[in-house]
């Protein structure tokens, strides 16, 4: 079902926790509300849910508006962050719970109950009680009970907070299938922008009540709306530079600020895939030391020194690494192939713009 | 929290062992004196009561225990914590609930009016009633052109332990409540429950054995309360005596072996008290230990002890 909010906010006391906050989720998408904590994601989540009532500006689901429809009767289903399991029930009857209330008869019930278990891999463990569970368990368990009534929406707060990484990895990938396989309307939130990014088919950006930017993963990567999404969607180099003679300089390096008077601040972004490296010194313009290498995997995290004791930070794949023959305290020479000219917060970001220097096509492109 | 907090001091004295490493003297020392306290001031008594209970023997024992005056007092002690321990039962639960789930002014002035009766001399207790309900007293009056008895009367007797046993299931499960949180029962709300099917079928479940060694304690008192009960009482041998007061009159007519058989039935009672009190604990201590989340710690400062 689809859920809509129109200018909803919410004041807790004198803090304004949401501020006018307005998007659309479709029928049979899954949304991820992302932000920093306390940047009323749950909040808004949990007025969804009917758990808060909004202070101005209506919900609607399946265009019907809902303000006023109490939690029990908006026929949602809901994971807590700590999954809230029933401490004193088993595994069977936590699933049972939703479906007893709502009287069902014991067949379908049971039937049901049956059903769930096999989904979420919980067979044998309908005796257990919660705490005899492992944190994975739990929480399919919290996500079986809430989906046992076919709720009209699904709501999940945090829902790979309290597990951990490997689990976590897992059951991300597991709620895309299971999203696939249901397509029910799903809503979460997260403060991992990865999280997000992975699991969700578009993303409201939230940040101190508002709502910064919604759109899919790659829209909000590669066009932030503002500085804000920019920093907070991957990794970022920021750099505050002025305006001498007509480009920002920021340490050694220069970028091009057509029209700027001299003596502007500004502040110039880029992403770490936007670092060319080269071990051919005279191939780029700045000439730096390579600190730290990070392994994360299959793609490195590598940060430059520059002589200036700038740091700039890089990526690029284990091969690229073997390629160059690069180690820490390895000369090389780099260039910024893209970069931003970050406005204030709330001002729209320009364009992605290009190093005017022509550079040969780069080892590490599209990464 | 009560099962938390003492394994926590179970954890620390585990450690200061290994740590400070005191010489077996000390320890044997401190232990022998414990011992020899407890057996001479606790354990010696305790059995004494028995002894002389049973000193006429079991005939007499039984005798003592069917004498119609000693009966009727059973039967009161019985009447009186059937109704203190219900009221006082719902009370705590409802005042639990408040306290735990709402944030709301006067509360902590709420929760030092629940530690009234403890801190207060149970003497006080029973005269605040007289003071109210007594002939000379603000309704007394009132009540007496009315012909309603409340002191020297049963409903004194009843009203006065209802003040003293108030506290026992509040306080125990205050911070039981505290620590469960109230996501389960925001849980059972998303999936349709009622407020009254969250309360019968999650919140209750949940501080099940939390209530009963409330109750049991509550239950306790209850029956044993003499102080408050006896200024409220009048003494009227097979009519306003409950078993602590049949124990001491009976203890001033010299009948010290149906005293001490009276004595001996109270005294059981304290055992099978402190026999489930430690079974429910345990139960507690294991319900908190196998809870799903490190709960948050809950600071209870205006509680630095059980009671």
């Amino acid at each position: 079902m689809s859920i809509k909010l129109q200018a909803v906010s919410k004041i807790f006391g004198e803090t304004l926790a949401v501020d006018s906050v307005g998007f659309h989720v479709a029928d049979g998408e899954l949304v991820a509300l992302l932000g920093p904590s306390g940047g009323g994601k749950t909040t808004v989540l949990r007025m969804i849910a009917g758990l808060e009532m909004p202070t101005s500006g209506d919900i609607l689901i399946r265009g019907q508006r809902v303000n006023d429809l109490p939690v029990q009767k908006r026929n949602i289903g809901f994971v807590f962050q700590n999954y809230a399991l029933f401490k004193t029930m088993s595994v069977h009857d936590n699933i049972a719970f939703g479906l007893k209330i709502k009287k069902w008869r014991r067949a379908e019930r049971e039937s049901r109950i049956e059903e769930m278990t096999e989904l979420f891999g919980l067979g044998g463990l309908g005796k257990r009680y919660p705490h005899q569970l492992s944190g994975g368990q739990r929480q399919r368990v919290a996500i079986a009970r809430a989906l046992a009534p076919k709720p009209n929406v699904l709501l999940l707060d945090e829902p790979f907070g309290a597990v951990d990484a490997k689990i976590r990895q897992e059951l991300r990938e597991w709620l895309v299938r299971l999203h696939h396989d249901l397509n029910v309307t799903t809503v979460f939130v997260t403060h991992d922008q990865e999280e997000a990014m992975e699991v969700a088919n578009r993303i409201v950006i939230f940040s101190r009540g508002r709502l910064e930017q919604i759109g899919t993963p790659r829209e909000v990567y590669e066009q932030p709306a503002n500085e804000f999404v920019a920093r907070f969607i991957g990794v970022m180099n920021v750099l505050e530079a002025t305006v001498p003679r007509g480009s920002a300089r920021a340490g050694e390096l220069e970028f091009p600020a057509s029209g700027a008077p001299d003596g502007t601040q500004m502040r110039i972004g880029f992403r770490p895939y936007a670092v060319a490296v080269s071990n051919d010194l005279a191939l780029y313009p700045y000439q730096a030391i390579l600190v730290h290498t990070y392994f994360l995997g299959i793609l490195l995290r590598v940060e430059f020194e520059l002589p200036s004791g700038l740091v700039v930070r890089g990526r690029m794949t284990k091969e690229e690494y073997a390629v160059l023959g690069l180690e820490n305290g390895r000369r090389v020479s780099i260039q910024i192939k893209a970069y931003r000219i970050l406005a204030r917060d709330d001002a729209p970001l320009g364009r992605e713009l290009v190093s005017p220097i022509s550079t040969p096509p780069h080892i590490a492109e599209n990464i | 929290m009560s099962g938390r907090v003492k394994r926590r001091i179970r954890e620390s004295t585990n450690k200061s062992q290994r740590g400070a490493d005191e010489t077996p003297l000390v320890k044997w020392t401190l232990i022998g004196v414990s011992g020899l306290f407890l057996f001479v001031f606790l354990l010696l008594p305790l059995v004494n009561v028995f002894a002389q209970a049973f000193a006429g023997g079991i005939r007499a024992y039984f005798a003592a225990l069917t004498n119609p005056d000693t009966r009727a007092a059973i039967g009161l002690t019985a009447l009186t914590a059937a109704i203190c321990v219900p009221v006082n039962a719902a009370f705590g639960v409802c005042a639990a609930w408040a306290v735990a789930k709402f944030e709301f002014r006067g509360k902590a002035l709420l929760i030092t009016l629940i530690d009234l009766p403890f801190s207060v001399s149970p003497v006080v207790a029973g005269l605040i009633y007289v003071v109210l309900f007594g002939l000379q007293g603000y309704f007394g009056s009132w009540l007496s052109d009315h012909d309603i008895r409340i002191i020297f009367a049963v409903p004194g007797i009843v009203l006065t332990t209802l003040f003293v046993t108030f506290p026992f299931v509040a306080r125990e499960l205050i911070p039981v409540m505290q620590a469960t949180g109230n996501e389960q029962e925001q849980a059972a709300m998303t999936l349709g429950a009622s407020g009254w099917q969250t309360f019968w079928r999650v919140t209750l479940p949940s501080v099940k054995w939390g209530l009963l060694y409330g109750v049991i304690l509550c239950n306790a008192r209850a029956m044993g309360e003499f102080g408050a009960v006896s200024v409220v009482s009048g003494h009227i041998t097979g009519l306003t005596e409950t078993m602590p007061i049949r124990v001491e009159s009976l203890f001033k007519e010299y009948q010290s072996t149906a005293s001490f058989a009276v004595a001996s039935l109270l005294a059981v009672l304290a055992l099978a008290t402190l026999i489930l009190k430690s079974w429910f604990e345990w139960r507690q201590e294991r319900q908190f230990s196998s809870a799903q989340i490190p709960e948050p710690e809950v600071v209870d400062s205006s509680r630095p002890g059980r009671p």
